[in-house]
């Protein structure tokens, strides 16, 4: 009496058995499935749960409301951006300018800095306050891979050791050719944009300058953590600078940014921050001044005023424009009819589809009667 | 694995073919010869993989071997080497995570078989050297040691059986650690050494035995042992499995036992038997490679037309380099043809990010903790057995629900395996039993209707062949010396043959009572309680080949009889001809019933023929070489000329709910097969029983008996299958692709084969027909709803099952069975369903998943395989889908920052994305998500229809998922860049820089991609609550958090306080959630048309539930007993 019979009867078909791997998981199957599985609603798949079901009926309501309300919005949105007034003036200087900003910008080709000239504008109706005024450059990739990486914002930070051993991202803008280190260092701080804007009101035959506020133009946590100075020597900032070079591009060093303003100098000049942030698109603007100070409090009236620019950065080389933008801002920004207009189409096409939905779903309704019937 | 260590352990090649020579004791066999220290591995038992030297480049070897893991090698050494926009940790964290969690996990478990392996190689045993007993580690056995075994230990090694406590040289083991097979084996000692039970005795033995060289068929042994005694010429006896003790195996019920080893190690059966099973891959992993092709192209063609593109807006010099963006001296430096290639690796790396690490991570955790909820269903558990279902691998959840094709056996699956043993027919006169049975030992010497009587002498000889017919022990509570001396006393029988117990029980209602086997004894206790002893010479053992078996047997008056039983058709052709007429209705008529039938035949032998027999069989035993063809032909010799004595009918009983089940399966569009060794009208009968066949199936069959005389077999078969080629295929006109599985509309066709013609078809005599015939064959097969192929081999239910598997469009099967006989085709088919019965474990060990019951199976699939697949092409969609609307924005931001790879978004979030953000709300709701309720599942199988195909992970699907993918991330990208026209977007006029823009879409991107899965989810736990919207609160959390504070670690603080200031501006909100919306306007207007139409569809069903529960059929019953009836007229 030997084996029995049913494993004799499995021949040739005779199986191989299970890899050592899924044995350990088996045996602790095994294991868990000896017992009674566990009678809990988790276990058994029973939990309870919440099962909408997105009927018409239910979405027809949500698609009237959901449209209905894109459509208010749509329409603030729309009228609040109509209401900002902007003023925009190219002084790039390219050719058909049509004023004298065209010799600068070929002085500038030419290698000269410092090279001014005006423009005058009128405005036929009062802006109110508080105006921004910014500088909008194009074709200028701010985003690019290479510039956006050229900085070191531990050198920024004021670290002392930072300062002195800048990081190898800055590259080429690293060292100068003595191996003296840059402050700051990097592309993007040597392209620091170095145009600078006085704006006249013209009234009377007299033109009285428009105080423009350099405060609060970057965002406060970079001013005041991200970016800060190199801790003083015997109190003068220079001192703290010292062993480092200017970038090359620059024409004096950090600490002579703002001089008269050690609130305003160095690494936390404000313009120095916002040009710092890196713009998303090659057409970008940046925050310059805001016109909120003195006579001009409550905006700018109407009239004829006069730009003075000092026109010192070169953008035809890279077929770039520079615009000066005077522009009232809202709760909304800046101008723009985008998200009025998106709204406004999407508020009707979810009217639209509900009417669409409504139709079938009367019909659907219709049929299901007859089918009753 | 065992292979490979196999191979590095033992002696050469060489010495594994022919027999090995082991000389027992190491005693050398007569002082002339000298001994020659022979070798052989030792008993060291090596499962683990790894050692600690090797396991670290072992295991990376191992792990990147796998593509994906090596693809994301690839990138991650190519983000170190060459200048990439994001730094090496954004790829690098993710795979280091997925290595190390693996590498943990693999690690782990090989130290589980590392303490394993210990706890068995340090394991003391007891060797016999120089008549005492020396206390050894398990490991320092060595072939040729003899070795004391006692009860309840495992044998260390396969041992040859040399003696034991028991003076008849007996001794009963359990192999339940090797097969799950709990029953007492009885294995016999070499009958010239059970005398040698003591350590002294034992030493003195001189033998050698000669032994085939290893092989891993635990029930195949052969073998020969010399004993050589004093100035005596050597006495040879054979060896076989009977003589072999496993390792693996337990000593049961006695005291101890002698055996010495013949393979050791690495070679014994246990270790020769774990080898690996081959890896089973789901359809959807190969859906998943496909669509990682494709988004591989996406990915190499976004990162060809960057770089394309770049070269063509860098011809511009002012463009190329303009005054404020100079380049490195490094750049300058290298070659354009190099420039451009690092350029395209940086592209890759830089859209690395749509083929995700995770999705990997994901897959796996979901199929591994999804297939927990299968073997907690409790509905799946079974009382009796006290098991639930078991899941022996996850990797195949999703495949239980496309199933197209099921295999079953049928005894023990459709049907109980539990038998009843009904009627028997002595001599042409049916005794039928009045009495209801009673299991266990009781006497019922109550009345039994006769239907006429045969003569008594007749009679008794019958019920004496029921009793000494057989292999059935008896186990009796725990004792074990005193075999049975009440009969009264609790025992059982027991058996690996179902059939055979309820024989002797039968036997027993009759007045014969088998009371046991002692040395070679058969007890048996005739109807006048008088004990008659019968010595058991020879057993021919059953086989699926004969399928009979027979006994010789001695009476106490010293007359040989042989008994036999087995099939009607393997019995009548070896019995007197005129004796079968009468027991030929009766059998046909059971059959007919659904019983299973057996006949019953003897032979009384004399002197000289017993010795003949005797002489020869001793032979064959002894045969070294092929002695399973030497014994089976001797076997038929023997069982011939023999006298029918009778018949028997046993009951198997269809499973509970096994027609039900049957039934759903088949609306659920899958067809089942029946592959069963039996009888072809039992199989019918079954088939009708369980609802396979319908009273209104037209019944096409291809048989012996259809076939008619053997010399025209090939004609006839032609013919038939041209028939019915004929007939099955004009019913089915073009448009065939539809039809395929909406059957209930025309005729019904089932179709009945059975293994002779199965092999005639398969393997026909000319050759040119071969094909020809198959695919014919496989024409009507596929054209057929059900299709029963009785009389199967083990090997042929295999070939059935790839015949199906490898036919035009892969369809899946599933195999599902209980016995070792179906381990070949529940390995061979897509899935394997064990169900744990009562033919031993081999099923179950060998299945993908094993369930208790065949009813189970409705709730696996419709159930269980219908979620997992809807859960898993959900899953699978949804990543791609989110990767891609992840990275379009990336790439269009390319066209807009002059090619140069810079980022959209920081490198936290392009980490953190696929990792926290949004893994696990996917994860939970491709563990939790149930589209359609289980109760409706498992009562509308037609919804099984739905997914069938692989449906979800089609192109069809696919398209519109890239589609909407590739919509929203159009839409993030540009409606931010419109945004961005004008970038002063607070209320004070300061601007936003780059990081502003990638911050606002990648906000909008979590936030569309989380709610898009919840417009998807329909059941909502308190989980998907929790982790769907914890998961928005951890991404806000968690930008507060990450630009709220100046890492240190970090070169660049880009996020400094960049999310704060995007949520203080009022336009940023309201983008936000304009984009969101009308990111998931489709999906939402989608999901609302469809809503109405499945109500549409929903009122239609019940509609048609109502009608069809008007017309339900009547009981099937009633009209199957007629379509006997008229069968039986046929008969």
């Amino acid at each position: 009496c030997g084996p029995p019979r049913a494993v004799l009867g499995s021949g040739a078909g005779w199986p191989a058995g299970p890899g050592g791997e899924a044995q350990v998981r088996r045996t602790a199957m095994a294991a868990a499935a000896q017992n009674k599985p566990d009678n809990t609603a988790f276990t058994q798949q029973r939990l309870p749960a919440w099962q909408p079901l997105l009927s018409a009926g239910t979405a027809l309501p949500l698609f009237f409301c959901v449209g209905l309300a894109c459509l208010a919005l749509g329409l603030g949105l729309h009228f609040s951006s109509a209401t900002i007034r902007e003023r925009e003036l190219d002084y790039s200087g390219g050719a058909g300018g049509g004023h004298n900003c065209s010799s600068c910008a070929n002085a500038s080709r030419a290698g000269a800095a410092g090279c001014t000239c005006s423009l005058h504008f009128e405005l036929a109706e009062a802006l109110p306050g508080p105006v921004c005024l910014y500088y909008e450059l194009s074709n200028y990739y701010q985003n690019h891979r290479r510039y956006g990486v050229s900085r070191d914002d531990r050198q920024l930070s004021g670290d002392s050791w930072g300062l002195s051993n800048p990081a190898k991202e800055c590259s080429p803008f690293r060292t100068d050719p003595q191996g003296m280190p840059i402050a700051p260092c990097g592309a993007i701080a040597n392209s620091l944009f170095n145009d600078t804007f006085a704006l006249y009101h013209l009234a009377n035959g007299k033109a009285s300058p428009v105080p423009l506020d350099n405060r609060g133009i970057s965002w406060w946590t970079d001013s005041n953590i991200k970016f800060s100075n190199p801790e003083l020597v015997n109190g003068s900032l220079p001192a703290a600078f010292k062993g480092t070079v200017k970038p090359p591009n620059w024409p004096h060093a950090a600490y002579l940014l703002d001089a008269g303003n050690p609130n305003n100098t160095g690494f936390i000049n404000e313009d120095f921050i916002v040009w710092m942030r890196t713009a998303a698109l090659p057409t970008f603007r940046k925050l310059y001044r805001r016109v909120r100070q003195g006579n001009f409090s409550s905006g700018l009236p109407e009239g004829s005023y006069r730009l003075d620019i000092t026109y010192n950065y070169p953008v035809l080389s890279f077929q770039g424009t520079k615009k000066v933008i005077f522009s009232t801002v809202s709760w909304m920004g800046g101008k723009n009819p985008f998200l009025g207009i998106a709204y406004l189409v999407f508020g009707s096409a979810c009217i639209l589809t509900g009417f669409v939905m409504l139709a079938v779903h009367l019909r659907y309704q219709q049929q299901n009667q007859m089918d009753v019937e | 694995m065992f292979s490979w260590s196999r191979s590095c352990l033992c002696a050469g090649e060489e010495k594994r073919v022919g027999t090995r020579t082991v000389f027992v004791g190491h005693r050398p066999v007569s002082e002339t010869d000298a001994y020659v220290e022979q070798k052989f591995c030792d008993n060291r038992i090596i499962s683990s993989k790894y050692t600690v030297w090797n396991f670290l480049p072992k295991n990376l070897f191992e792990q990147f071997r796998r593509i994906a893991n090596f693809y994301f090698l690839i990138i991650f050494l190519v983000q170190v080497i060459v200048d990439t926009p994001t730094s090496p940790v954004t790829s690098g964290l993710p795979l280091f995570f997925v290595i190390t969690v693996t590498a943990i996990k693999q690690g782990y478990e090989d130290w589980l078989r590392h303490r394993a392996d210990r706890e068995v190689n340090k394991s003391s045993i007891f060797l016999i050297e120089n008549a005492k007993q020396v206390k050894k580690d398990s490991e320092k056995i060595k072939v040729g040691d003899i070795v004391e075994v006692k009860a309840d230990e495992t044998f260390p090694c396969d041992l040859i059986f040399l003696a034991s406590s028991n003076d008849d040289g007996t001794c009963y083991v359990t192999t339940a650690s090797l097969d799950g097979e709990s029953n007492f084996k009885t294995h016999y000692a070499v009958r010239d050494t059970t005398v040698l039970c003591t350590d002294d005795a034992i030493d003195s033995l001189t033998a050698t035995i000669e032994c085939e060289q290893p092989q891993p068929d635990l029930y195949k042994f052969v073998g020969r042992i010399n004993i050589y005694r004093h100035n005596q010429e050597p006495v040879a006896r054979s060896l076989g499995p009977e003589n072999l003790l496993l390792k693996g195996a337990t000593l049961k019920n006695t005291k101890k036992i002698y055996g010495v080893a013949v393979y050791t190690g690495m070679e014994t059966k246990m270790a020769l038997n774990y080898q690996g099973k081959s890896q089973k891959r789901s359809a959807v992993e190969k859906s998943i490679n496909a669509f990682l092709m494709v988004y591989l192209c996406i990915l190499l063609s976004k990162a060809t037309v960057c770089t394309t593109m770049k070269y063509i807006w860098q011809s511009d010099p002012f463009n190329d380099e303009p005054w404020y963006n100079q380049k490195t001296e490094k750049e300058r430096k290298t070659f354009k043809i190099l420039r451009m290639f690092t350029d395209f690796l940086s592209f890759m790396v830089l859209f690395n990010f749509i083929i995700p690490v995770s999705m990997y991570v994901t897959v796996e955790m979901q199929k591994f903790l999804g297939s927990f909820f299968i073997s907690w269903d409790k509905e799946m558990y079974d009382e009796e057995i006290r098991e639930g279902a078991l899941v022996n691998t996850s990797d195949l959840n999703e495949e239980l629900g496309q199933v197209e094709y099921v295999f079953t056996d049928k005894t023990g699956t459709l049907t109980e395996n539990s038998m009843r043993f009904i009627e028997c027919s002595i001599d042409g006169h049916k005794y039928k039993d009045g009495i209801s049975e009673v299991d266990g030992f009781c006497h019922t010497d109550g009345p039994l209707k006769y239907y006429g009587k045969a003569e008594k002498c007749r009679e008794e000889l019958f019920l004496r062949a029921l009793c000494l017919c057989h292999t059935v022990q008896i186990k009796e509570g725990d004792t074990v010396d005193g075999l049975i001396v009440n009969p009264e006393r609790r025992c059982t029988y027991i058996s690996s043959s179902p059939d055979e117990i309820a024989l002797v029980k039968g036997a027993k209602k009759y007045g014969f009572t088998f009371l046991g086997l002692e040395n070679e004894y058969m007890k048996v206790k005739n109807q006048k309680n008088e004990t008659e002893m019968y010595q058991r010479l020879h057993v021919l053992n059953f086989d699926p080949v004969r399928r009979r078996m027979s006994v010789i047997v001695r009476t106490s008056t010293g007359k040989f009889f042989l008994f036999c039983k087995g099939a009607d058709s393997s019995i009548f052709p070896r019995v007197q001809q005129d004796e079968i007429q009468q027991t030929k209705v009766h059998v046909e008529r059971n059959a007919v019933d659904g019983y299973r039938t057996l006949c019953v035949a003897f032979k009384e032998l004399t002197q000289d023929d017993y010795d003949k027999i005797d002489r020869q069989l001793g032979e064959a035993k002894m045969a070294l070489q092929d002695r399973e063809e030497k014994m089976a032909r001797i076997f038929d010799d023997i069982e011939t000329d023999m006298h029918l004595i009778g018949a028997t009918a046993v009951e198997d009983r269809l499973q509970e709910h096994a027609a039900e089940t049957i039934e759903a399966l088949q609306a659920a569009g899958m067809k089942v097969w029946v592959l069963t060794g039996d009888k072809m009208e039992t199989a019918k009968s079954t088939c009708y029983a369980s609802r396979l066949f319908q009273t209104n199936t037209e019944l096409l069959e291809l048989t012996v008996k259809t076939m008619g005389d053997s010399e025209r077999k090939e004609d006839r078969l032609h013919e038939l299958l041209l028939e019915y080629h004929k007939k099955l295929l004009p019913d089915f006109p073009k448009n065939r692709g539809n039809l395929k599985r909406s059957w209930t509309v025309s005729q019904e066709y089932g179709l009945i084969i059975d293994g002779s013609t199965l092999s005639l078809i398969l393997n026909p005599s000319q050759d040119s027909s071969s094909s020809h015939y198959r695919s014919i064959f496989l024409q009507i097969c596929l054209k057929c709803t059900a299709v029963l192929c009785c009389r199967m081999a083990p090997l042929q239910k295999a070939q059935i099952v790839r015949l199906v598997k490898n036919t035009k469009g892969n369809p899946i099967t599933l195999s599902v069975g209980d016995g070792a006989n179906d381990v070949s085709m529940i390995l061979e088919a897509h899935v394997g369903i064990g169900i744990k019965g009562k033919e031993g474990r081999q099923a179950a060990r060998n299945s993908d998943y094993a369930v208790p019951k065949f009813k189970h199976l409705r709730k696996l699939l419709l159930a269980h395989g219908h979620l997992y697949y809807v859960r898993i092409a959900h899953l699978v969609q949804y990543f791609f889908y989110k990767n891609l609307c992840f990275i379009l924005p990336q790439f269009l931001y390319q066209f807009f920052c002059g090619f140069s790879q810079q980022p959209l978004y920081d490198a936290a979030y392009l980490t953190m994305y696929n990792i926290c953000f949004t893994s696990l709300p996917i994860l939970a709701h491709s563990l939790l998500e149930q589209h359609i309720s289980i109760e409706t599942l498992m009562s509308e199988p037609r919804l099984y229809l739905k997914i069938s195909n692989n449906a979800m992970l089609q192109w069809k699907p696919f398209l519109y998922w890239t589609t909407l993918g590739a919509f929203e991330g159009l839409v993030f990208f540009f409606g931010v860049y419109f945004l961005f026209q004008n970038s002063s977007l607070e209320d004070n006029g300061k601007v936003f820089g780059n990081w502003t823009f990638g911050s606002i879409v990648f906000t909008i991107l979590v936030f569309t991609v989380t709610l898009k899965l919840a417009l998807d989810t329909r059941f909502w736990t308190w989980m998907n609550h929790f982790v769907i919207w914890g998961s928005l609160a951890f991404y806000v959390f968690f930008s507060f958090f990450w630009g709220g504070i100046i890492w240190p670690f970090l070169k660049q603080q880009r996020m400094y306080f960049v999310f704060a200031h995007m949520v203080m501006s009022l336009s940023t909100w309201l983008t936000i959630v304009l984009l969101i919306f009308i990111s998931l306007f489709p999906e939402i207007l989608l999901i609302v048309f469809k809503n109405v139409k499945r109500k549409k569809h929903q009122k239609k069903l019940s509609n048609r539930k109502e009608s069809d529960s008007l017309s339900s059929r009547p009981s099937i019953r009633p009209l199957l007993l007629r379509t006997f009836s008229d069968e039986s007229n046929v008969l």
